[in-house]
Order: structure tokens, then sequence, then C-alpha cells
């Protein structure tokens, strides 16, 4: 009964946090080079904004475009509801496993790429390929990154995962470091951050994300937007609950609760800060130079992997 | 200016000379003209400009060695005449203009489509009945024939706050095969509104023909002005002219190596050039009553005059945006990712460069060294100590770094200028007198040209401006060729053509 509570609790929070991420973000960035930024408060004065605009239409558009949003945020959103944060005590706790977040992240992936061909525009197509041309080398990357975190914990599900780092079966470990490396530049491609996109941008032709979306408006854009944000805090809980899970709540114990929200909100703060100086020390790479990013990562992930067999080997 | 007689010896022997602009300008007759094509044909004359008129088009040519400048005029009443477009291709889209603003026919024209004209004007309004251009929706832009190309079309409403200007890829995949890009959005008819004017109003026009180079644009007409009037000012003026151009050349640099980083997401040096160039901005507002410095430059002079005060503000901006702004190259510089993105990217073609005769950073990056205000020169610079930085490479980090190195050059010709600026009266007044001048200076972009015709009355009669930009487009189109989609923004702003300055 709890497990539930706690589920519906977190479905909850996640929703409420995501804007909130976000415009932290922006507004350490927007310090980091010296502007005062938007209020901290502003991506969900957007999503209201949003949500209240008319949305428009191309005549042409079929009944995909129109659900792809909400299939999109559905999605995300599930993901986000997964992966343990402040407490890994969830009634989905089972089905929270690595593999089955991947699938459906590339399932929203999938729905976005498909929605921005739909309208037949240019730019819905060149971002639709950049996106899927990422996704090829990404997804693989992911998918060792869960392999390598599988071998050292023995299972693909989160809450095991966090159980077992928590519980000190873990020392230090030089295939971790390297998935842990691997995930966060997959987690950075994924978000669409620099150096691999840049959602602020007002150029059209070098959008990957912005492109694809830039005939949504209205409700739809909303959904679009806070897919967007839920995507970025599944994707910095997802490194927390694997890399650092310390204060996460184990039990039921109320106290044990609130310690683990607030390590929770505190980690995301941390990972917050990290991105927005990562993103302001470093410029946007040539799209082609992505793949080589991926690359590295999938490279990384793979070596984790190999290092881990061989040490098991050896042991 | 130094005579080579090449340029003015062919053109005499081709025609009368009709004025002195103090440059002679010779007027042809349909032999001379067909004889002016042949010897474009094989000499080094670069364009300078060409426009037209009721009945009459006008060529400004300079000889590449030696600097010589001259003008040659064809009447043709009957509004014919021989395209030049096929041995300086830069008189394209010049044609193209003078076809769709007073009709005159290019004979044997490479390029038959119009430029300016959208099909969308009240014909009443303009200057000439020119001829129902080709309808708007229906603009034939060059075909592409391959397997697997699309197109991709951009503009001429951007996602950004950007001037209007519609761009037309064929792109294979990412790689860009073919650009073409269609301006004329931002016509507002200057050219035709200047028309009857006095000088003084006309001045105003000419100082919102390009918003960045208003100082530049009054500049190149008050001079011309002069000239038709042969009017000479007090050197104060001269050298409250030269400190405006270069506070305004400073800010419009900070302005671009800001945006060409931002362009590849490297928004630190963006907002920090940002915050410079609101402090010169803000120094110029103080000193001269306008940001901008808008309508600070008349016929005759100089509107307001530099207070004792305005020349510490300044002295004191110079020195802070001197030690910010070395700051910022030096991340630009020390910047593995950003110099990635700019090195080796839309590289233009050095001989293309020289072919379309383009200036300004674009030009100096690709070894074509020339500068208005050494070459012909006008004062105050003669009396100033600067260097024209040129470099070889042509790509997006040539003409970043030029900017880079023009920003330092002209923070220390503002030091000069505040150390030596002489006193005296700051304008004179201009005889309202018939005449006709042409000056050629130097605005942030590079060389602009005006052509000014005066009545009797004093009246504005013909006022033609050339911004650098015109020279400058056609090389957008050939630093794309083989990029990557992605990278036409870096490509764009590097280059950071005038949308308003040459629509007119």
């Amino acid at each position: 009964m709890n497990a539930v509570a706690t589920q519906l609790a977190q479905i909850a929070l996640v929703l409420a946090l995501a804007p909130l991420l976000t415009g932290f973000v922006r507004v350490v960035k927007a310090r980091l080079v010296g502007r005062r930024g938007p209020p901290l408060f502003q991506p969900y004065r957007d999503l209201a904004r949003l949500l209240r605009k008319e949305a428009v239409l191309a005549p042409n558009a079929s009944w995909l475009f129109r659900a792809a949003p909400y299939l999109v945020f559905a999605l995300t959103w599930l993901t986000a509801a997964l992966v343990p944060g402040a407490t890994a005590m969830l009634a989905l706790g089972p089905t929270a496993d690595l593999i089955a977040l991947i699938a459906i992240l590339a399932s929203a992936r999938f729905l976005l790429a498909l929605a921005g061909m739909d309208v037949g525009t240019a730019f819905g197509g060149i971002g639709s390929s950049r996106e899927v041309m990422f996704a090829a080398i990404a997804e693989p990357a992911m998918l060792m990154v869960t392999f390598t975190v599988a071998l050292v914990a023995g299972s693909t599900a989160l809450p095991e995962i966090a159980r077992f780092v928590i519980g000190g079966g873990v020392g230090l470990e030089v295939s971790l470091a390297l998935a842990l490396i691997a995930l966060v530049m997959v987690a950075v491609a994924e978000n669409g951050c620099i150096p691999v996109d840049n959602p602020a941008t007002h150029l059209e032709l070098t959008m990957v994300r912005e492109a694809m979306v830039l005939e949504y408006s209205g409700r739809h854009l909303a959904m679009i937007e806070a897919a967007a944000m839920l995507r970025l805090l599944a994707h910095a809980a997802l490194i927390a609950c694997i890399f650092a899970p310390w204060g996460m709540a184990l039990s039921a114990d109320p106290a044990a609760l609130i310690w683990g929200l607030a390590s929770f909100v505190g980690k995301m703060a941390v990972a917050g800060v990290a991105l927005a100086v990562f993103e302001t020390s470093i410029a946007k790479m040539r799209v082609f130079r992505v793949a080589e990013f991926l690359g590295g990562a999938l490279m990384l992930a793979l070596i984790g992997t190999v290092v881990r067999l061989m040490s098991e080997g050896l042991g | 200016m130094t005579d080579d007689p090449g340029l003015h010896k062919s053109l005499a022997a081709l025609g009368p000379v009709a004025a002195r602009l103090p440059w002679p300008r010779y007027r042809l007759d349909r032999a001379g003209w067909a004889g002016l094509i042949e010897h474009l044909a094989r000499a080094d004359w670069s364009l300078l400009g060409l426009w037209g008129e009721q009945a009459a088009v006008h060529v400004a040519l300079r000889d590449e060695d030696g600097g010589a400048i001259a003008v040659a005029s064809l009447d043709c009443p009957d509004r014919r005449f021989l395209s030049l477009g096929a041995v300086r291709p830069a008189a394209i889209r010049l044609e193209r203009a003078a076809h769709d603003l007073f009709g005159l026919e290019p004979e044997n024209a490479v390029d038959t489509r119009p430029w300016l004209d959208h099909g969308r004007w009240r014909r009443d309004r303009e200057p000439a009945a020119a001829p129902p251009a080709v309808d708007a929706l229906n603009y034939p832009f060059l075909p592409v024939e391959a397997e697997g190309l699309h197109q991709i079309p951009v503009g001429p409403v951007h996602a950004g706050i950007i001037e209007p200007g519609h761009f037309r890829f064929h792109a294979n995949g990412e790689t860009v095969v073919r650009l073409e890009a269609r301006l004329g959005y931002a016509h507002k008819g200057v050219e035709a509104l200047m028309q009857g004017r006095g000088v003084d109003q006309a001045a105003r026009l000419a100082g919102r023909l390009s918003g960045d180079s208003t100082v530049a644009h009054a500049l190149g007409f008050a001079r011309a002005v002069e000239a038709a009037t042969e009017t000479y000012l007090p050197r104060r003026a001269h050298w409250l002219r030269a400190l405006m151009a270069e506070l305004e050349r400073i800010a419009n640099h900070l302005g671009d190596i800001g945006a060409i980083c931002n362009d590849a997401s490297f928004t630190f040096a963006h907002a920090h050039c940002g915050v410079m160039r609101e402090a010169v901005l803000r120094v110029a507002g103080v000193c001269f009553g306008h940001r901008l410095m808008m309508d600070a430059v008349i016929p005759g002079g100089v509107a307001c005059d530099l207070q004792s005060s305005g020349i510490a503000e300044i002295a004191a901006l110079i020195e802070e945006v001197g030690g910010r702004f070395e700051d910022v190259v030096r991340i630009y510089d020390g910047k593995a990712s950003l110099l990635d993105r700019t090195i080796g990217t839309g590289v233009t073609l050095s001989e293309l460069v020289h072919r379309f005769g383009a200036g300004g950073y674009v030009g100096r990056a690709a070894g074509r060294g020339l500068d208005a205000r050494r070459n012909p020169g006008y004062p105050p610079y003669d009396d100033l100590d600067f260097e024209v930085p040129v470099m070889a490479e042509a790509d997006v980090h040539a003409r970043l770094w030029i900017r880079v190195e023009e920003v330092r050059q002209s923070l220390a010709i503002v030091w000069q200028i505040l150390d030596h600026l002489p006193m005296g009266p700051i304008a004179v007044p201009v005889a309202a007198r018939a005449g006709e001048g042409m000056a050629l200076i130097e605005a942030f972009r590079g060389e602009a040209l005006w052509y000014v015709r005066l009545d009797e009355r004093g009246l504005v009669a013909r006022a033609h401006p050339r911004d650098a930009s015109w020279f400058q487009w056609p090389l957008l189109e050939s630093a794309v060729l083989g990029n990557i989609v992605a990278d036409f923004s870096l490509c764009n702003k590097s280059i950071n053509g005038s949308y308003s300055g040459q629509d007119l």
C-alpha cells in the first residue's frame, strides 16, 4: 500500500519538478555568461501560456501529427515516474528495468521523428533525419552502459541496482566510471544540450529537435516542451539513481522519505549546475561530429563492459 | 589618388569627359560602350557600381593596379544597353535592379529575372513605369538536377528577428549543392524618395538606408554632395566624422564577433561582446545624441560637437573595451570546440572575391586588401596611423579574425583622434547649386559608393548608394558550397550582408 502511495507521489513529483530543473539550468547558464536570465519559474509560465494558446495545424497534418505530442508526453512522463528518485519503494519498481526505459524513450523519439516528417516541410525532415542519425549511435551506447551496470549489480532493475550500490556492494570500479561518462554523454545528446543541439537557437538550419517540432504550436507544443523537461529530469535522475543513490529512501519510514526527497532535490541541483557549466564552456559541434561524439560514448561503454568481463574472468 | 593612364586613357579614347565628380565621368555612345566591354574583358578594372536613370546608365570602375577611378555613362533613350554581366558578374544584380527601377533593358544579359521587383509594387509610385515583372510567386530559381537532391526553402520570415531574405538550398543530404539568395524584401524606394529633396532631408534618408551603417552612409552621401558643390570642410568636421565612423565600426564588429560565436552556440562570447557593444552605443548616445549616431553626419560637416566631457567618456570607454575585448579574443582563440567550427568553414574562392571586387572583411580575409580609407583615401585618415589587416584563408575564422584586427586598429585610431582632435567650427553651409559628385567610403562591411547629382536649386536629381553588400551576397552562395546545411548560419553571419542596404 505504501509503495502505491509513494509511486503516486513520485508521478506527481516529477511532473511538478521537471520545469523547475529546466528553469534552474537556464538561470545558471545566464548567470555564468553574465546575464540576469529568466525567472526560475518561467518554464511553468511558458507551459501555461502554450496551453492557453490555439494550436495551429497544417491542412495536411494527419492524426499522427496530432496524437504524437500526447504520446511523447505520456511516454516520457512514464519514464521519469519509473526512475527511483526520492525512494526505491515504488509500486512500479519491478517494471523499472533499464532496457525497458531505453525502449520507452526510443518509442517517444520514434513518434516525434515520424511527426516531424508528417507535414512534409523541409525543416521537419532535416530534424528527423539528424535525430535518427544520432539515435542510431546513442541507443547502442545506452544499452552497453546497461550491460556494464547489470554485470556489476547483477540486475537491470533500477531499484535493485540502487539497493546494491547503497549496500556497499561496489567499490571503485573502472567499468562503472566508464559507464558513467558514457551515460552522461548520451544524456547530453538525448536532451539536445550543447554541444549536440541548442534548443535556444533561432537558426532554423542548425536545429535538430527544434526543427522536428517547428510546426507545433499551442497545447501540442506545450506537451512537447513538457516532455523535454521531463526527459531532462529522467536522465538526471537515472544517473543519480545508478551512480549516486545514497540518500534514497529504501523503507517507508517518513524520516527516510523526507531525507530521500531532500537529497534527490539536492542531486538534481548539482546535476543542473554541472550541465550549465558544461554547456557554457563549449561550442556546439558540427552536425557530423556528433556521430563521433556518440561513437566515443559507445566505445567507452563497450570498454567498460569488456573491462568488467575481464576482471570477472580473472577473479 | 594616383593617376594610372590605363583606365582614364582608355575611356578618354571612347568618349568625352562629361563631368568631374571629381573623378572624370566619360560620356560614351553605343559604340564606345561596346568598346568598354571589350576593354573590361581584358583589363583588370573592378566594378565599383552600376546604376541607371530615366534614359542613361552609369558604371563606376577602378583600375586594380594604380587605383584610378572613373565613371562611364551611356545615354540610352531607347532604354537598352549592352550588359556588362558577362565580363563583370558583379554587375548582374545591379543591372537587374536598374531594370526593375528604371526599365532599362540589359541586352545579352546573363540573367533576365527581376531582382528588387517582386511583382507587388504600386506602379504609380515608382520613379519609372518599369515593365511588369515576373509574378513574385513564380520566381524561377536556378534549376539543379541530380538524383537524391532536395530543396530547402528558408525565409523570408525567419525564426529569429533578423532582416528578410529568402534562401533556396539544394542539398544532397546535409551537403549544400547550390544556394541561391533572393533579396529585395526590404525595398523601400530610398532612391526615389531622395529625388527632388534638399540635401538636408536626403541626408536623413541616406542615414536610414541600413541602420547599422548609418554613419557610413550618411558620410558617403555627405561627401558626394560636398564633391558636387565643391564644399570644403573645416578640419574638425573631418575628424569628428572619422571618430563616429570608427565607433560604428567597433560596435558592429563587436556585434558580429559575438553573433558568429553565438551561431556556434558559444553564448559566453556573445554575451560579453553584447555588453561591450552596448557600452559603445551608450557612450555614442551621450556624446552625439543618438546611440547609432543617426543624423550626426550632415552635408557640410557634423550636426553636433564633441564636448570635452565627451572626450573623457570616449577615452574611458576605449580603455575599458580595449581590455575586455582582449579577454574575449583570448577565450575565442583558446576554445578548440569553437575554432573547430570556424576554421575551414565557408571558404570564399579568392578568384571569385577578386572577380566580384568584394571589399571589407570578406575581401581582406581572402587576400584583397583594399580599404577606401587608404585608396582613394579621404581625410583625416591620411593623418592617422593604422594598418589594413589581410589574411588569405578566406574562411569563417579569417573573416572573424579580420574583424578582431580591425577592432584593434579602430581602437587605436580613436585614441589618435582624441589626442589630435583639431579645434574650430564643425560645419559649413552647403551652397544650393547644381553639380554631381561621387564618394567612396569605408563602411564596416567594406567600400560603399555614393553618387549624387544636384539640380540648379540644389535639390537631389539622382542619388545612388551602392552598399558593400552588393558584392558580398553573391560570395555567400559560393562560400556554402560543399559545406553542410547546418553550417550556413556561420557562413552567413561571417559575411553579414546588409539586406536593407542592397534592397534600396
